[in-house]
């Protein structure tokens, strides 16, 4: 059993009491609520009669369901009008804040959270969605629940939960250019298995980890789900310090100090006991796509796709299913692979340390002819930045459609999705049959660098050939 | 289709019923109910859209459509069922379609704590003895089961299957309290202790 890590130490101080049946009644120190599972938790308060307990603790805003290129009141889809009514409701009369369409601070959860200095270190988060993890990346305990919790959150800021175990997975090494956060969260899924995580909280650690901006760090946490891990955290540290401070919620002055001195002593030391531990090498890590139905049916570039034979047993099911489905053949290589649609966007890779690294690719070049290629940024804070440093322009120059903030194709729930069986390069997180919109549809997970460089060449593409021509292109001129 | 006066409701200590078998891995809960049916302000019609895009892809043919296994009330699943998104929508469409209690070798933990909350069990089984459960289902289809919570085991007249639930959720459906929100708010005074203790809400003392 895990003791004295951050996960112990913000469990402890946030326990309420043992519950009848033996969980854990824990309080939520932030609660983040949007239009789509939230609907049904405020309809069951007012049933029972129940009020919001701390509707300073709730923060809205709307994401799943807008329009990325017309947000013009009322939605053209009465049913994503209706959600949002209802929510706009619902946190008027409860007295909730809620971070509208317009308003400079609406956008996907997951990334306004963390921008507007909501989360912060040593918090127990939760959300009714499971990319809730994401808020980890600054030592928070997070997690995804679903409508009845969102429910018990709103009439008790706490919820009934069993505690986690505590696995730390620790990568040495570093990055190589042209892999990214994405590459690394989605080798670590692929070696663990999209169940490797079940029943555990992920602690990511080691030189790797440090090395990482803030935002790359939310894109491993975001993903920690994907491993089957509800909550996936990393200690805070200077990176995360300069990141909160001057943000809109952040502690100022000598609240500053108090919590820098505070957030230190929750970290996991050398006092720490995990249930178990895993280690990687970032060095070793190439960059990473998915070529199945799963976030862990995924491969290095230079790779060809899996034959059933070389996996354990139990997968060979659905690893036929995959290959089925992706109309893919063991031993083809993913490289090269035609694709129809390119998505820039999402709580995993929505953010503008994101958009200026596809920007890069992209700039002065041109999408592909016949591929459908778009950016949604994550917020309308990262719209703001991006458009500050001329991102839009660069990638509408290239060809992408630059669109307003939200979920977007990342879930398809609003009218972005793929048709029949297009294949996107996707920047999100989930891969699995259908999410994008088509039933039929096929998405290939991959960091938002190779997206940009498959939508350049139409075809999936290992990123790092781009750096190299422009190497080799300024060693000719030397 | 069941309505709403039959949900899981007290204390859940056994469900008595057919069985349906879906077989697979990592069956994710985009697929147990897809996001555009999300678009909702209530669950209600969600029971009739469970596996959608599957069963119209299988034409007749997927388990949820085959009319055998019409009023079936505990569902047979393989590994690391419910995977993905945080909807409860999930369990809702299986509930709402009828299922009452869930045996699968490994779940999802958000999905698992969602069931949970509704009052439906999810109890692993072992691998092999799934197989023989899934095999006795096949053969039999109309034979009724006895899902028992106390005894942890689910048999007919002829064979029974071990089956295991974390201590604490089968304690919370034995005893009734799964549907936790009269409890929580029950200790307010406690909850005003903990966030008295919380130094972020007391600007870091």
């Amino acid at each position: 059993m895990s003791k004295n890590t951050l996960y112990d130490k913000v469990w402890d101080l946030h326990q309420v009491g043992q519950l009848p049946g033996g969980s854990t009644q824990l309080f939520i120190g932030l609660h983040l609520i949007h239009e789509v599972t939230s609907p049904q938790a405020f309809a069951a308060l007012k049933e029972k009669d129940l009020s919001v307990r701390c509707p300073e603790r709730t923060i809205a805003t709307v994401d799943h369901i807008v329009p990325t290129n017309n947000q013009q009141r009322p939605f053209a889809d009465p049913l994503a009008e209706e959600m949002l009514r209802t929510l706009e409701m619902n946190c008027s009369k409860n007295g909730i804040k809620f971070h509208g369409i317009g308003t400079g601070q609406q956008g996907i959860v997951h990334v306004i959270a963390p921008e507007l200095g909501l989360t912060q270190p040593g918090m127990t988060i939760a959300c009714g969605d499971s990319h809730t993890s994401t808020h980890g990346a600054f030592g928070a305990i997070a997690f995804g629940i679903g409508t009845s919790q969102v429910r018990d959150v709103l009439a008790s800021q706490s919820l009934s939960i069993n505690k986690l175990k505590v696995r730390r997975i620790w990568v040495e090494g570093e990055l190589a250019k042209g892999v990214y956060a994405k590459d690394l969260i989605l080798h670590i899924i692929r070696t663990l298995g999209v169940k490797g995580g079940v029943g555990y909280a992920y602690e990511f650690g080691g030189p790797a980890i440090k090395l990482l901006s803030m935002e790359e760090r939310m894109t491993i946490c975001n993903m920690a789900i994907e491993g089957g891990a509800r909550c996936g955290y990393i200690n805070p540290d200077q990176v995360t310090y300069e990141y909160l401070k001057g943000r809109s919620h952040a502690p100022t002055n000598d609240a500053w100090n108090k919590a820098i001195k505070w957030w230190k002593s929750l970290c996991s030391d050398e006092k720490s006991i995990f249930d178990d531990q895993v280690n990687f090498n970032a060095t070793e890590i190439a960059p990473t796509v998915t070529w199945g139905i799963t976030p862990a049916q995924a491969i290095g570039i230079d790779e060809s796709v899996p034959e059933s034979s070389s996996l354990p047993k139990n997968e060979k099911a659905i690893t036929e299913e995959a290959y089925s489905y992706m109309g893919l053949k063991a031993g083809q290589e993913i490289s090269g692979l035609a694709i129809d649609v390119c998505f820039i966007g999402s709580c995993t890779n929505g953010r503008i340390s994101d958009l200026q690294t596809a920007a890069e690719i992209v700039k002065g070049k041109r999408v592909a002819k016949g591929i459908k290629a778009f950016v949604v940024p994550g917020s309308e804070q990262v719209a703001k930045a991006a458009i500050h440093d001329g991102l839009d322009v660069i990638f509408k120059q290239a060809g992408f459609e630059w669109r307003e903030p939200g979920c977007s194709m990342c879930l398809a729930m609003n009218p972005d999705r793929l048709e029949g069986r297009q294949i996107s390069a996707s920047s999100s997180n989930r891969n699995f049959k259908g999410r994008q919109g088509s039933a039929s549809g096929r998405t290939l997970l991959m960091s938002p660098a190779m997206v940009a460089a498959a939508a350049i060449q139409g075809k999936v593409t290992d990123v790092r050939t781009f750096f190299k021509t422009n190497s080799d292109q300024s060693s000719k001129t030397l | 289709m069941n309505t709403s006066s039959t949900f899981p409701s007290g204390e859940i200590q056994r469900i008595k019923g057919c069985c349906i078998s879906l077989p697979g891995n990592d069956i994710d809960t985009d697929r147990i109910i897809p996001a555009r049916f999300l678009k909702c302000v209530n669950f209600e019609a969600l029971g009739e859209q469970v596996f959608a895009d599957d069963r119209k892809e299988l034409n007749g043919f997927h388990p949820f459509d085959i009319p055998i296994n019409k009023g079936a009330k505990i569902l047979i699943v393989n590994d690391n069922f419910g995977c993905g998104s945080s909807r409860e929508h999930a369990p809702q469409a299986l509930m709402r379609w009828g299922i009452r209690g869930i045996i699968g070798q490994s779940f999802a933990e958000i999905f698992y704590g969602n069931c949970l909350a509704l009052g439906i069990p999810c109890a692993t089984i072992e691998r092999r003895e799934s197989d023989e459960l899934v095999e006795s289902v096949r053969n039999k289809p109309l034979t009724e089961w006895d899902f028992d919570l106390n005894k942890l085991e689910v048999s007919n007249n002829n064979i029974s299957f071990k089956l295991s639930i974390d201590k604490g959720s089968l304690g919370m459906l034995i005893n009734g309290s799964w549907d936790a929100t009269s409890q929580l708010i029950s200790q307010g005074e406690k909850i005003d202790k903990t966030i008295a203790k919380l130094p972020y809400l007391n600007d870091f003392f």
